[in-house]
């Protein structure tokens, strides 16, 4: 036998264990380890009573199988039995096979408990630190129950010994962070706080865990604690380094307890009482001295105990961020260790400089440091120390030092491990972003990015730099060059293709002047790159394509030439065929004057925050956040249009819906009528005053304008279903959340907002459940009340995490004005006088429009009557006119609304004509 | 402090300690990912890393690997001192510690422990008190190795 075994030793388990070492191979091990359990197994079961060695040897070698990885399914009734010895090495075995192998079978918790129970009162404290230990290390919901009551008044009664007290202090911490609820508050909380000014400094260093925990949760409970850490720190922090006797460690005092009582100031603010707060000051000035002073030894303890007081009472510093003078100090202070030869040092240095450099007295400090964490991030061979380098350079960037920041981490790019570059990438482009004064150097930036590190660039970065693009026209001429120079390169990126097929797709037009980018230059090039490339990238490049024959009439052929080949139009992937199919169709049939519309440039991107920043936030928790960025923050939002496949041109491509997208091509009808002060209100049209937003996702909302239920929305993650029902000037909306994967959504939300002054009022009865399954539907509802006419229907804005994406969705809700329509019957007479007198310009709007289908009867009266009016026989002489009438409910007055539909089956044409006796009214549509 | 990890330079665990409730699934993904995380650091890089939400602190004594895990609020210092500090009640008590010791006393090596920190807190920094209630429980030791020899 191999090894000394100690203590009382068990001659049986040490012959097992190294029998178990012996073994040659794992099934080796396991026929050893069945032969013992079988062995044990039939001890237990004998009929001889097992003396109590017997026992514990046995559950000693369970245990010892056990935390070999194999299952024990037996022995625990044994293992309790030994809690009722008295002989304390049986009971502590008894324990231990308790603790690690802690079983939720009913039966056994109340043994246990019961045996835990007597040990609590049995005032032998060896006993009852074995007991307060099991519950501390099983920290049950039962356990919890069954004496959270009981150890606040172990912990404080006066006749407890020291060391049951510390026990009790930590035992109690722990129920109160696995159940809070039932550790209540009572007369001992203040007692507790007393317990910081204890002899025994095992108890204090016991008890401030405790302490620390209960102020975070209730601050003003244990307020009074502030100064009496303040005195314990002062009178440690002044204390000769033998005072201490065994509390102080390798010639420093109290490390532990110190650090404590600095954790503890920090979940307060800096003490109000002068004296108190003089006192810590001096204690914080007298540790920065020792940092200085020579040590008192050579051991690394001796440093590190040092040192961690150092770091705790830095940190307690920066928490203040009120004394300008500690805090430049502090940053000195790390400066030096900035280059101290102990790599610890130097990456616990990097690691508290970055929150230092988020506070503006040090600010400036830390960023005199700049070289020699850049020459950190090259020089250092530990990647968690280069990790940290970046990181603080992150933190000390401003404008003054961007640009050399951002190329230092460019060129680190280069060479960067594996691990970190995704992060250093958006790091990057954030960067680059922020602080950009010319936008040319971030595009040249973001492109440097892709270029030197494509693999890592994600979606959020790409879609980003397009945002940007199409937002600032000062810098999209530079753009188009800039891509187009680097898109030269024999091997490039896809990411560079999906950005340069974007931007030469939306402003190609803006370099095809020089030959050397001619249009046909500029599409041979994308083209060149197309077989390379994914589906995605793919489908990009299709849109791109079709944009550029709009832009460039010369490479219509040419472009057409290539929908046409059999790889594009019958490709066997779906979205490429459909787009390919899709475009060569409307190439060929559509004007140019609708081609213009169609494939219009992308209007602006509303500002919100970069999808990027929210990206890193997410890969670093919310505490990594320095508080530089937290300024962004509060401008909401996420990413780029919820993450759908087809990326940033669904606008350009034509939509399940764009067969109703005919009549938005002759929306200058209406809007001349606007201009001439009929005051025809588009509730439709984009060219209105009130043109919605490009992120607003109205496609499903066209269709809803003639019916109440049906799915208004749907993508690859979520489909949104409605079913409406309205009744005078009131209305329901049932919505429908439907999450088609098999993943869970997180932190699902839900806003409905009204654009413009509040005119329809919308009431959800109670927010939606946060959490959506994977393949749930849940339910929300909403009701509306019309309190005047409007024009712009509510928006609806959906925010959810998916796979930890931030996903967000704006829908316009098909709210609109005819919905609060009651059909009005009349006769001829009575619908012609009214016709007449309605007849001021601002009570009638007439809209003559090119019909999209086919002019079905049936199909037009089922639209007419899906509005919400009657439809009116034997009205018109004319019985191909359709005839309508209705009154709008609303809160504040009636409306009635008069409608007459003629269509000319030769011209294609239709001619609508509305009366109303007020200014407004809807505009009938989409026929 | 989360859990405490011993393992050896080939991987073997050698003790494990979780401070708060997890399940066997989440243990064994855990020791899987710190044995090869910290297995594969370099000599003479710092002891610290960061994993998820947790700090690693980890310390080779010898041919033992010890592997802390705490929270990001908590001081990186103590708590490679809190690893020395484990050490050195071991070596008190075993004498010059080795693997060996811990692997044929492996109960002893969690009581001492048990000492030492309670639910993821120091609950005592001072060797003498410690040892002496590790000592104290331990006197009848003698006593049970004759009894013991006697009876295998």
């Amino acid at each position: 036998m191999p090894a000394v075994s100690k203590g009382d030793g068990m001659r049986g388990l040490a012959v097992f264990i190294s029998d178990i070492r012996n073994c040659k191979s794992k099934e080796a091990e396991i026929k050893r380890i069945n032969k013992e359990l079988a062995n044990i197994r039939s001890k237990f079961k004998g009929d001889k009573a097992l003396d109590g060695y017997s026992k514990k040897k046995y559950v000693c070698k369970l245990l010892f199988i056990f935390l070999l990885g194999h299952d024990i399914d037996f022995g625990h009734m044994e293992a309790v039995n030994l809690l009722s010895s008295n002989k304390y090495t049986e009971k502590q075995i008894g324990y231990l096979f308790i603790s690690v192998l802690v079983n939720s079978n009913s039966e056994l918790i109340r043994l246990i408990n019961n045996a835990i129970k007597n040990d609590l009162s049995s005032r032998n404290p060896t006993f009852m630190c074995l007991a307060l230990h099991c519950i501390a290390n099983v920290g049950s919901r039962e356990m919890a129950e069954a004496f959270a009551s009981e150890i606040p008044r172990i912990l404080v009664a006066g006749d407890t010994m020291d060391s049951v007290k510390q026990s009790a202090a930590l035992c109690l911490l722990r129920l109160y962070k696995t159940s809070p609820d039932l550790v209540l508050m009572g007369e001992w909380t203040s007692r507790v706080v007393h317990l910081l000014n204890d002899q025994h400094m095992g108890v204090v260093t016991a008890a401030i865990s405790l302490i620390t925990c209960l102020s975070q949760k209730n601050p003003d409970e244990f307020k009074t604690c502030v100064s009496l850490a303040v005195s314990r720190l002062s009178r440690i922090v002044s204390s000769a380094s033998t005072d201490l006797q065994d509390y102080t460690y390798y010639f420093v005092p109290a490390p532990w307890l110190s650090c404590k009582l600095l954790r503890l100031l920090q979940c307060y603010p800096p003490p109000e009482d002068g004296a108190v707060k003089g006192r810590l000051v001096e204690c914080l000035e007298t540790i920065l001295n020792k940092a200085q002073e020579p040590p008192k030894s050579k051991k690394v303890q001796h440093s590190n105990a040092k040192n961690a007081i150092l770091f705790e009472a830095i940190s307690l510093i920066i928490h203040y961020d009120s004394e300008p003078n500690l805090l430049v100090r502090a940053c000195n202070q790390l400066g030096q260790f900035l280059q101290h030869r102990e790599t610890n040092l130097r990456y616990l240095a990097l690691e508290s400089m970055c929150t230092l450099a988020s506070s503006e007295f040090s600010h400036e400090a830390v960023k005199t440091h700049i070289e020699t964490v850049i020459n950190a991030l090259k020089t250092e061979r530990d990647v968690s120390v280069r990790q940290r380098a970046a990181d603080l350079l992150y933190a000390m960037c401003d404008r003054s030092n961007a640009k050399q920041i951002v190329a230092e981490m460019l060129s680190y790019l280069e060479t960067a491990d594996y691990s970190i570059r995704e992060e250093m990438v958006l790091k990057v482009a954030i960067l680059a972003e922020k602080y950009a004064v010319d936008y040319s150097w971030y595009v040249d930036t973001i492109l440097n990015l892709i270029r030197i590190a494509g693999d890592y660039v994600s979606e959020e970065v790409w879609y980003r730099v397009i945002q940007i693009v199409i937002n600032r026209d000062d810098v999209q001429g530079y753009a188009a060059k800039t891509v187009f120079e680097a898109l030269q390169a024999p091997a490039c990126h896809e990411n560079m293709v999906k950005v340069g097929g974007y931007i030469l797709g939306e402003f190609g037009n803006l370099i095809a002047g020089d030959p050397r980018s001619s249009p046909l230059v500029q599409f041979n090039l994308l083209h060149s790159k197309f077989h390379l490339c994914s589906v995605p990238t793919r489908a990009l490049l299709l849109s791109a394509y079709i944009k550029f024959i709009n832009l460039f009439p010369e490479t219509k052929a040419t472009i057409q030439e290539v929908l046409r080949c059999d790889s594009q139009i019958r490709n066997s992937d779906v979205e490429l065929q459909q787009r390919a199919v899709e475009y060569l169709k409307l190439s060929s049939i559509a004007s140019t004057d609708v081609l213009a519309t169609v494939l219009e440039e992308m209007p602006p991107f509303p500002e919100r925050e970069s999808s990027i920043l929210a990206k890193l936030k997410k890969k670093k928790g919310p505490g990594a956040v320095s508080v530089t960025e937290l300024d962004d923050s509060k401008r909401e939002g996420g990413e780029l249009n919820g993450g759908g496949d087809r990326g940033p041109d669904t606008a350009s491509t034509p939509s399940p819906s764009a067969d109703l997208l005919g009549i938005r091509s002759a929306a200058p009808v209406g809007t001349a009528q606007t201009n001439a002060g009929s005051l025809l209100v588009d509730v439709f049209s984009e060219s209105g005053p009130a043109a919605p937003s490009a992120a607003v996702n109205d496609d499903g909302f066209l269709r809803f304008v003639c019916k109440n239920n049906g799915v208004l929305f749907e993508n690859q993650l979520l489909q949104i279903g409605i079913k409406s029902e309205y009744r005078q000037n009131l209305g329901r909306m049932y919505l429908f959340y439907g999450n088609k994967t098999s993943v869970q959504f997180a932190s699902f939300s839900t806003t409905v907002s009204c654009p413009g002054e509040m005119q329809s009022h919308i009431l959800s009865d109670k927010p939606v459940e946060p959490l959506v399954e994977g393949g749930a539907q849940i339910q929300q509802v909403l009701n509306i009340e019309c309190l005047t006419d409007f024009s712009d229907a509510p928006l609806l804005n959906i925010k959810f995490r998916y796979g930890g994406a931030l996903q967000n969705l704006t829908l316009k809700l098909p709210v609109t004005i005819n919905k609060f329509f009651q059909p009005t019957e009349m006769s001829s007479n009575d619908f012609f006088q009214r016709w007449k007198q309605l007849s001021q310009p601002q009570q009638e709007a007439q809209k003559i429009f090119k019909a999209n289908h086919s002019m079905d009867t049936e199909v037009l009266k089922a639209k007419l009557l899906g509005l919400g009016t009657a439809l009116l026989d034997n009205i018109d002489p004319n019985p191909e006119n359709y005839v309508c009438a209705g009154v709008i409910q609303t809160k504040s007055q009636q409306i009635g609304c008069l409608l007459r539909l003629e269509p000319n089956a030769q011209a294609q044409v239709e001619e609508t004509h509305t009366h109303t006796v007020t200014a407004k009214c809807v505009r009938s549509h989409c026929l | 402090m989360r859990f405490l990890l011993l393992f050896s330079r080939q991987g073997k665990l050698r003790l494990q300690k979780w401070f708060t409730s997890m399940s066997d699934r989440e243990k064994k993904k855990i020791i899987r990912d710190m044995t090869t995380m910290v297995l594969a650091r370099q000599a003479r890089s710092c002891n610290f890393l960061q994993w998820k939400d947790l700090k690693i602190i980890y310390k080779r004594y010898a041919s033992l690997y010890f592997c802390l895990a705490v929270e990001s609020q908590e001081n990186e210092l103590l708590a490679l001192e809190i690893i020395h500090r484990y050490v050195e009640l071991l070596d008190k008590y075993f004498g010059n510690v080795c693997e060996l010791d811990i692997i044929f006393n492996f109960e002893k090596a969690y009581f001492i422990l048990d000492e030492f920190l309670m639910g993821g807190e120091i609950q005592e920094t001072s060797k003498q008190i410690v040892n002496r209630s590790i000592e104290a429980s331990d006197i009848p030791r003698y006593l049970k190795l004759a009894f013991t020899i006697n009876n295998c």
